[in-house]
């Protein structure tokens, strides 16, 4: 019963790093149609930004504070000045479909080997602003910490952010009619162009946020948000890749998922386990958790 | 005075020609039926008004200023609001967000509400729906919702595409009479694109017949309505 209850808390922990990445990539996709695997390379990058401040100001919450400035900047630039220019000189036809995927891919490499070249390649460790001991209930320690706190309510915090900005503001209207039908949008008056660009710079916001979150339970290098990535990407199809809420219940889904495989299975079975829980809730929900094929068409 | 100028508009979908030297004009505050079969032009006119497609040559010019080459985004802030093909509305948001949409724009966010309420009032089956979602809602009620979105914009220059497709009799009816006393209201300039040839020549004060993309006919809609040639050969009565 105790092993069963600290699957869970891990799960949620795993659960709580994937949905904020799968966060990221549902507002790119539902905004601009791609799937930007140069979130991984933007979300490592911020996370540098973030180990840097905190090499020198030694204080977790500035260094955090700057990470997501920087990724969310990031995120807009690669919109404004490398999405936009792909879009205007693409044509019709498969090429035009494919092109700016594997552009965001080629980015990643650009980033990366960048995040190489200022920082090195070796691994660095990033300290935790809060104690990584383990909690002891009723005289047994569990596997979760004060930090795995730190993760659930960081991720928590975002995601009721972006319910608040999406659900009760214009600009979350905005966001979410250009998302859904961007002629309308536009027919409507919304000025989808700069939306779009909001839209990644929330995600580039979320994409640093699940980087510095996860990074002082893990090692810090050029690719070590590269699985982060795929497990994120994973997430936001079981939850239909549409749909926000979706993206959290499929992190969670996925999260909880894997802590089961990890803990009462084998724990060399990480990889296989992403896509056991992916073929299982597909076979389940063959659109997603939030998806429908009725609504969206796309 | 002349509100919109049309002149000469050509319009080309890649080697596709839509539209080929049409001209008309409208008057300010009067509603012009566009009428055509299939694959006329007739959404083509609309959606170059709209600023979502460029014309090849020919000029468009809404109360002196020309609308080629603006965005769709900035005619609406000029005053032309367009309600496309197929009950423009936004299927993810509920009735009221749908309405809302078409206000996100204007700074004065109280006359914003006026205008819902104004739509409500003019449509009472949306002001039952509000929060439900605009999926759920019957064809005739979204093209209610459709236009609705448009008013909220507070639109000079309405442009409707086939409004009554798919709707019953009765509903068009109730549509066709609500677009007209609201015109009349406002003084708002109507270009209403239809199939229906009879029902929109009846409230329109000028018709425009096109064929293949080309000019048939412009004139006082009563006048097109009887002509014998006109009628047996694009009006179908
Ligand atoms: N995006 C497009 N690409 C290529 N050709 C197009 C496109 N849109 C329209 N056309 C062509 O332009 C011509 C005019 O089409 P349009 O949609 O304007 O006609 P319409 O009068 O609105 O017809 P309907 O009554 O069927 O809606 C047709 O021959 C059509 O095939
Ligand atoms: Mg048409």
């Amino acid at each position: 019963m105790r092993q069963f209850f600290s699957t869970i808390l891990i799960g949620i922990t795993l659960g709580s790093i994937y949905s904020l990445m799968a966060l990221a990539l549902v507002l790119v996709w539902r905004s601009t149609r791609v799937v930007n695997f140069a979130q991984a390379g933007q979300a490592i990058f911020s996370t540098y930004i973030g180990y840097e401040m905190m090499v020198r100001t030694g204080n977790f919450w500035f260094s955090l504070l700057i990470a997501i400035i920087i990724g969310s900047l990031l995120g807009a630039g690669v919109e404004y000045f490398f999405m936009r220019t792909l879009f205007k000189h693409a044509d019709d036809g498969p090429v035009a479909a494919l092109a700016p995927v594997i552009a965001t891919l080629g980015l990643l490499g650009v980033i990366r080997s960048v995040v190489g070249m200022i920082w090195g390649n070796e691994y660095r460790s990033f300290a935790s602003p809060v104690s990584t001991d383990n909690f002891v209930v009723a005289g047994a320690t569990i596997p979760f910490s004060r930090l795995n706190v730190l993760v659930i309510v960081g991720a928590a915090l975002v995601m009721i952010a972006f319910s608040i900005i999406f659900q009760r503001t214009n600009l979350g209207l905005a966001l979410r009619a250009s998302a859904f039908q961007p002629e309308i949008a536009r027919l409507a008056g919304i000025r989808v162009g700069p939306i779009r660009t909001i839209g990644w710079t929330f995600a580039g916001g979320a994409g640093a946020v699940a980087g510095v979150l996860v990074t002082p339970n893990d090692i810090l290098s050029p690719n070590s948000l590269d699985t982060l990535l795929v497990f994120g990407f994973v997430a936001a199809v079981i939850g239909g890749l549409e749909s926000l809420p979706g993206a959290v219940v499929g992190g969670m889904v996925l999260g909880i998922g894997i802590a089961f495989i990890l803990n009462y299975v084998s724990t060399t079975l990480i990889f296989p386990a992403v896509f056991v829980v992916l073929l299982l809730s597909l076979v389940i929900k063959p659109n997603g958790i939030f998806g429908s094929k009725k609504v969206r068409n796309a | 005075m002349t509100a919109l100028l049309i002149n000469k508009l050509t319009v080309d979908h890649g080697a596709i020609r839509a539209l080929s030297d049409v001209s008309f004009e409208v008057p300010e505050g009067k509603l012009a039926a566009v009428i055509g079969s299939n694959g006329a032009g007739k959404t083509t006119l609309l959606r170059t008004l709209s600023g979502l497609k460029s014309p090849t040559s020919g000029t468009a010019r809404w109360n002196d200023r020309s609308m080629v080459g603006v965005k769709p985004e900035d005619l609406v802030r000029r005053g032309i609001s367009h309600v496309s093909e197929g009950k423009s509305v936004i299927p993810e948001l509920t009735v009221k967000e749908n309405l809302l949409v078409g206000g996100l724009w204007r700074n004065d966010k109280s006359d914003t509400a006026q205008a819902i309420n104004e739509v409500v009032e003019l449509f009472p089956r949306l002001g039952e729906r509000m929060s439900q979602s605009a999926n759920t809602l019957s064809g005739g009620e979204r093209q209610m919702l459709a236009i609705g979105r448009a008013l909220v914009s507070r639109p000079k220059l309405l442009l409707l595409d086939e409004p009554s497709l798919g709707l019953a009799p009765l509903i068009i009816e109730q549509i066709f009479t609500a677009i007209n006393d609201l015109r009349k209201r406002l003084n708002m300039t109507v270009v209403l694109v239809e199939q229906n040839a009879i029902s929109a020549l009846e409230i329109a004060d000028i018709g425009v017949i096109l064929n293949l993309g080309e000019l048939v006919a412009s004139g006082p809609a009563q006048d097109l309505m009887n002509d014998p040639a006109l009628r047996s050969a694009y009006l179908g009565y």
